[in-house]
């Protein structure tokens, strides 16, 4: 893992890696920094289409209930007026939508993410707690395919960081 | 006529969103100092406690009124609703500044929300627990106030999904789930920096274990980025959808004075008034004792200001389409409704409302004005004044004199209408002062973004 102490030295120093053919990183920052997606080829996000589904879920669920509950179960007649009003019912059915979709999002971010996770290993390095503070961290897992014991620390300082660490299981 | 030597008109620089000097170590420790390492101020407890004594007031309160009833309150035939709704709908308004700061501005890309929008968010969430203490406090039995809900029942019974009440059940809950949802998300990383500086044992377990393990991972940030993006895109028509819900309330009503088309953006404008004036009211004094005046600038003060005379002039637009209406119509119950609130016994209500609302406001205009503090301060508190006195007249008002004059009566407040609003507002401040204390009331990781190290330079390797 090495240290840097701004963004865009860490995303050059990302870049350099990934052309260098490492394919198992992982950058930290007390911040998001747009550039890393690009550098980190991170495509292919699938919350969006969870929080769809999420909104269709509640659209559904908000609709059927109240026709179920107008036009089934409990029908009023007042005046004659039509039990399926369906008009009245769109506000109900709105926020049903909202509710499921922004339930989605939050629990799909969440999921997506692996969190809660209370552990990780880089947790063991101690200057790791200025990820979020003022630091940027690229860490190289040692699963990936060029990862070497010796070389690549040396290839991490060659980068140009503040500090490299070993990172413990 | 513009030849090859006219300068390129540049317009003038504007002031920083973050006062210059300020690193992203600088930024973290000012801002996590206020919770973690400085010494709890003096003036905290001092607030805290004021704050809690209007929180008993309001424990007194809401006690007397479910073991009394409702006739503690001083509703009667004609004015079945008075301070509860007036109260409840005055709440509901201010939180909709915090969800459009949250949510609208950053959508828009508006970059000065920043800082603002922690204890904005904050504000709408306890704002939004004051507001549902009414729907509860104002019935007539509260401890079947489930029924509202359609739950499977020996009775056979469910809410009438036609009406706008069981409309702002949905509304509202919708309303405080979505926003908590929003702030605790936003609060995660945040959660992480305290969590990473927590002195003592306890709050570093505490801070740990809701901030779920974050640690800034280029991966989790990718979705959490879109997470926020999505949220904010789903309350922004969830914001207009609840006011709009609220206005229903009246507006779906055949009362003169309630039935009008505008009531929808009439209410939402009106909500975002009285809201930016709350947070001003808020922001004012927080940025002044706790010295945050790096974060919260003049340049946020004055934006926040320019909202205020828009969402006003909207406003001040509705008071005067409502009269319009009325005359128009050549309804003579809606002619005799807007003849009464100008000239009838509560007309020096109207006027105070005519002038909390629309004329001081329109000081605004100027840039002095706006960019003097104690003045804005002023303001934002007579906007509030101002925004409860649109409620009372809109609901109380307009039943006193519906359209049988036989029918006609008085209204006013009874000390137990007030001491549940104060209490209210002692809720509200009491939560907001536990805030403060705990959370950091300002986005630490969206300030970083603001500063110019964060921007990454466009070089090659």
């Amino acid at each position: 893992m090495a240290e840097f102490d701004s963004p865009s030295a860490v995303v050059a120093a990302t870049r350099r890696a990934r052309e260098n053919g490492f394919r198992k990183l992982d950058v930290y920052s007390p911040f998001p920094i747009e550039e890393l997606n690009d550098a980190l080829d991170l495509h292919h996000n699938k919350l969006p289409l969870i929080v769809l589904i999420g909104g269709l879920i509640g659209a559904v669920l908000g609709y059927l209930l109240q026709y179920y509950v107008a036009v089934i179960h409990y029908p009023l007649n007042i005046g004659g007026r039509p039990l399926h009003s369906w008009p009245a019912f769109i506000i109900v059915t709105f926020e049903m939508t909202i509710l499921c979709a922004s339930l989605s999002a939050v629990l799909g971010m969440l999921a997506l993410n692996g969190l809660p996770m209370p552990y990780h290993p880089v947790f063991n390095v101690p200057r790791f707690a200025l990820a979020t503070r003022n630091r940027f961290f690229l860490c190289i897992e040692a699963t990936d395919p060029l990862f070497d014991r010796e070389t690549t620390p040396a290839f991490l300082e060659s980068l140009g960081a503040r500090e490299v660490s070993e990172v413990a299981q | 006529m513009k030849t090859e030597s006219t300068p390129e008109l540049l317009p003038p620089p504007r002031a920083p969103l973050v006062q210059p000097g300020h690193t992203f170590g600088t930024v973290t420790d000012t801002i996590s100092a206020i919770v973690l390492t400085r010494k709890t101020p003096l003036g905290w407890f001092v607030a805290f406690a004021a704050a809690f004594s209007l929180l008993m007031v309001f424990l007194v309160a809401i006690t007397t009124l479910f073991v009394r009833g409702v006739g503690i309150f001083g509703i009667n035939v004609p004015v079945g609703w008075g301070f509860d709704i007036v109260n409840f709908v005055w709440w509901i308004g201010i939180g909709h500044a915090g969800t459009l700061i949250s949510a609208i501005l950053l959508l828009l890309r508006q970059t000065w929300r920043n800082s603002i929008n922690r204890f904005a968010e904050a504000m709408t969430l306890f704002a939004v627990a004051c507001a549902l203490v009414y729907p509860l406090a104002h019935l007539g039995r509260p401890w079947m106030f489930y029924w509202l809900f359609p739950y499977p029942n020996t009775m056979g019974i469910q809410p009438q999904f036609r009406s706008p009440l069981v409309w702002d059940v949905f509304a509202v809950s919708t309303y405080a789930t979505v926003s908590l949802l929003f702030w605790y998300v936003g609060l995660i990383p945040d959660l992480a920096t305290l969590r990473d500086r927590a002195p003592s044992r306890f709050a570093r377990f505490t801070y740990g274990i809701l901030a779920m393990g974050w640690r800034g991972s280029a991966r989790h940030w990718q979705k959490y980025e879109t997470a926020s993006l999505l949220l904010a895109g789903l309350a922004t028509p969830l914001v207009v959808s609840v006011h709009t819900v609220v206005s229903f309330d009246f507006a779906i009503g055949i009362m003169p004075g309630w039935h009008a088309t505008i009531f929808p953006p009439y209410f939402v404008a009106g909500a975002i008034y009285s809201g930016f004036a709350m947070v001003m009211t808020l922001a004012i004094p927080l940025r002044a004792f706790y010295g945050l005046g790096d974060f919260i600038t003049l340049r946020h003060l004055e934006n926040m200001a320019k909202v205020m005379l828009a969402t006003g002039l909207i406003v001040a637009y509705g008071y005067m389409i409502e009269a319009f209406m009325a005359w128009y119509s050549g309804n003579p119950y809606e002619e005799f409704m807007i003849y009464n609130r100008m000239t009838g016994p509560y007309a020096p209500m109207y006027w105070m409302l005519i002038l909390c609302n629309v004329v001081i406001p329109q000081v605004l205009w100027f840039k002095q004005v706006r960019l003097n503090i104690p003045l804005l301060f002023v303001i934002a508190l007579i906007v509030n004044v101002g925004m409860w006195l649109e409620r009372y007249i809109i609901i109380a008002v307009s039943l006193h004199r519906d359209f049988l004059p036989s029918s006609w009566g008085m209204y006013s407040g009874t000390i137990w209408d007030w001491a549940v609003y104060i209490g209210t507002i002692g809720l509200f401040l009491t939560l907001l002062f536990l805030f403060i204390r705990f959370l950091p009331m300002i986005s630490i990781f969206e300030i970083r973004t603001l500063l110019p190290q964060a921007r990454v330079d466009e070089e090659a390797k």
